[in-house]
């Protein structure tokens, strides 16, 4: 790799202006509002990166996508009849898949968020983060919603595109289940974050760890594949797994449904992934580099 | 602007415990441009850390600007500006990106952070490199932009870890002529840490040498080698030793002699070489021992290292 070299300069060349000496403009806002003020600095900072290369964003709509486009008739062709009894259509596997995939696309990108900061770690730039008087759990709501923001088009995206199969769509309790994927997803993005800081330089160990959680939380939550046909243990093991109760909360949800116990589980899933995820991750915060 | 009380921190790796820093007391006044000097692994990061409030220390107190580091570690941040040894601008970032949103960490409006940037870009010579991504800049443009990042505050402190290490020379040279500036504009109180002997004896106008996790001497360079180690006068001259040491007046320094080209080389030890050079040649003439040539090879900061620990600080850096 060639780097640039710096053209030559002489010493001559530096205009030093005459002192300014003023005085520092200390601003030291305290509160929820410095906390929401830097919270939107993090966010800012993180998806600039996604603005300035939407080339990411476009791989990262397509890719739900394929997978919902080759998995979905596999799951009708396999369990036609347990969706929605004699004659399954592909609407009744959409209505139940889709709501998973949106689930599987927030855990993908929320639990890789803390690969980007592997590699700021590397460079020196979260050090510079971190030396700012950012709140602390700022930093770590702000580069999660980042993850959580091209969710919300995704999913949209997804919702849209499935329409026409006969996907029912319903925007309120959507939005309130994509809204209770945000709040699962900063706990999410908060533990990836901390995975990162722990394993500080060895980049193998944090997708070590990512990888070897992943799929078995996606396949003890029932996404991809229904639970009902599981050996007992299995869904005894799926009861804990909080991804459970998001997968079957969105499930009501986007079937149209607030009235459902599963929807209140969910909140709790979410509120409690959420709580610990910030309590784990601004312990390591503090305790970096 | 700095006052530091028993500073200490223990890391534990495995069942090991490793003491980075042992007690250190230090005061740096208003104004001061003071460097942390010492061989790798001494703890001038760590006590650089801990000062910048980026690492707890284990034990001791220190108030940075004002605040506590530990108590209120976001007040002290509002107030510091710090130069880390990694870059500061995310590699896929932006130049001008990256000052913005270091303004709006420090919770600048966009006109104030829009203008310091500009400002910045400008003074540090980055013109024209607003839109390149961090990764393309040479070297020593990253070091300036992390110098922009580190004073988008207008800190009245700036802390500075190794600011120089793998610079080629030149571009530490341009990027010491663009600290001074700043220093001068902004009337910036600087602390860094460096191994470079030449650039500790040059730019700071205080050294702390920090061995073990302690300070083991604190003054100026030229104090530092007045107290701590000698320049030594080279002679040679058309003599014998028993004239020359009758010669040379009594408490100059210690003086050895050896055989050389025919005539007689002649070291002294000695606190002030250069003033002390004319009167050894004009003692030694009137006592008939004509000089042939004359050096001074004035004290380092290297040989105060050396006289202090017992080891040299050239080859800790070169190990």
């Amino acid at each position: 790799m060639s780097r640039p070299t710096d053209p030559p300069t002489t010493t001559s060349t530096i205009v030093t202006p005459a002192p300014v000496h003023e005085a520092p403009r200390i601003v030291s806002r305290t509160g929820p509002g410095k906390f929401l003020a830097d919270t939107g600095a993090v966010f800012t900072r993180e998806i600039l990166l996604v603005l300035r290369d939407p080339f990411t964003l476009i791989f990262s709509l397509l890719q739900p996508l394929i997978f919902l486009g080759l998995f979905g008739p596999l799951l009708t062709g396999t369990f036609g009849g347990g969706f929605g009894g004699e004659g399954a259509s592909t609407a009744d596997t959409l209505q139940w898949f889709v709501p998973g995939v949106i689930v599987m696309i927030s855990l993908f990108g929320t639990s890789m968020a803390g690969s980007n900061l592997l590699y700021e770690i590397m460079t020196g730039s979260y050090e510079r983060v971190l030396a700012t008087p950012l709140d602390r759990s700022a930093i770590l709501v702000g580069r999660a919603l980042k993850e959580f923001a091209p969710l919300l088009v995704q999913g949209l995206l997804i919702a849209v595109v499935c329409i026409p199969f006969g996907f029912r769509f319903h925007v309120l309790p959507a939005l309130t289940g994509l809204v209770l994927l945000g709040i699962f997803g900063i706990g999410v993005g908060a533990l990836s974050h901390s995975l990162a800081q722990a394993a500080k330089g060895r980049e193998w160990l944090f997708w070590g760890v990512q990888q070897s959680l992943l799929f078995p939380l996606l396949i003890l939550s029932g996404m991809m594949l229904p639970l009902e046909a599981a050996p007992s243990w299995m869904q005894t093991a799926a009861l804990f797994n909080p991804l459970t109760y998001m997968v079957d909360a969105e499930r009501a949800l986007f079937a149209g449904t607030f009235d459902d116990p599963a929807v209140l589980w969910g909140a709790v899933a979410a509120a409690v992934t959420c709580a610990v995820g910030l309590v784990v991750g601004i312990r390591s915060t503090r305790r970096a580099v | 602007m700095i006052r530091a009380r028993g500073l200490t921190k223990t890391f534990r790796r495995g069942k090991e415990v490793v003491e980075a820093v042992k007690g250190i007391d230090v005061d740096v006044a208003e104004g001061e441009l003071v460097a942390f000097l010492g061989p790798n692994g001494a703890g001038k990061s760590t006590t650089l850390r801990m000062l910048t409030s980026l690492l707890e220390p284990t034990a001791g107190e220190a108030e940075v600007a004002g605040h506590d580091v530990a108590r209120s570690p976001a007040q002290v941040r509002a107030r510091i500006g710090f130069i880390g040894q990694g870059n500061g601008g995310g590699f896929s970032y932006r130049v001008r990106d990256e000052l913005h949103n270091q303004g709006r960490f420090y919770g600048l409006s966009s006109a104030v952070y829009t203008e310091r940037a500009a400002d910045l870009l400008a003074a540090l010579e980055l013109g024209g490199l607003e839109k390149r991504s961090v990764q393309s800049l040479s070297g020593g443009q990253r070091r300036r932009l992390d110098v922009a990042l580190g004073l988008m505050n207008h800190p009245p402190l700036l802390f500075l870890d190794e600011p120089t290490t793998g610079l080629d020379p030149h571009s530490r040279a341009n990027l010491w002529e663009h600290i001074s500036a700043m220093r001068e504009r902004y009337g910036m109180t600087v602390v860094l840490t460096t191994h470079y002997l030449d650039e500790a004896d040059s730019m700071a106008e205080r050294v702390v040498v920090i061995d073990h996790g302690q300070i083991i001497a604190d003054a100026a360079p030229d104090a530092l080698k007045r107290e701590h180690a000698d320049d030594r006068l080279t002679l040679v001259v058309d003599g014998d030793e028993a004239a020359v040491r009758q010669a040379l007046p009594v408490g100059l320094g210690e003086v050895t002699t050896r055989p050389h080209d025919g005539g007689l080389m002649v070291q002294v030890a000695t606190a002030h070489g250069a003033a002390a050079l004319p009167g050894a040649i004009e003692a030694l003439r009137l006592a008939g021992v004509p000089t042939t040539s004359a050096d001074v090879r004035r004290a380092s900061l290297d040989d105060v290292f050396l006289n202090l620990t017992g080891r040299s600080l050239r080859e800790e850096a070169a190990a």
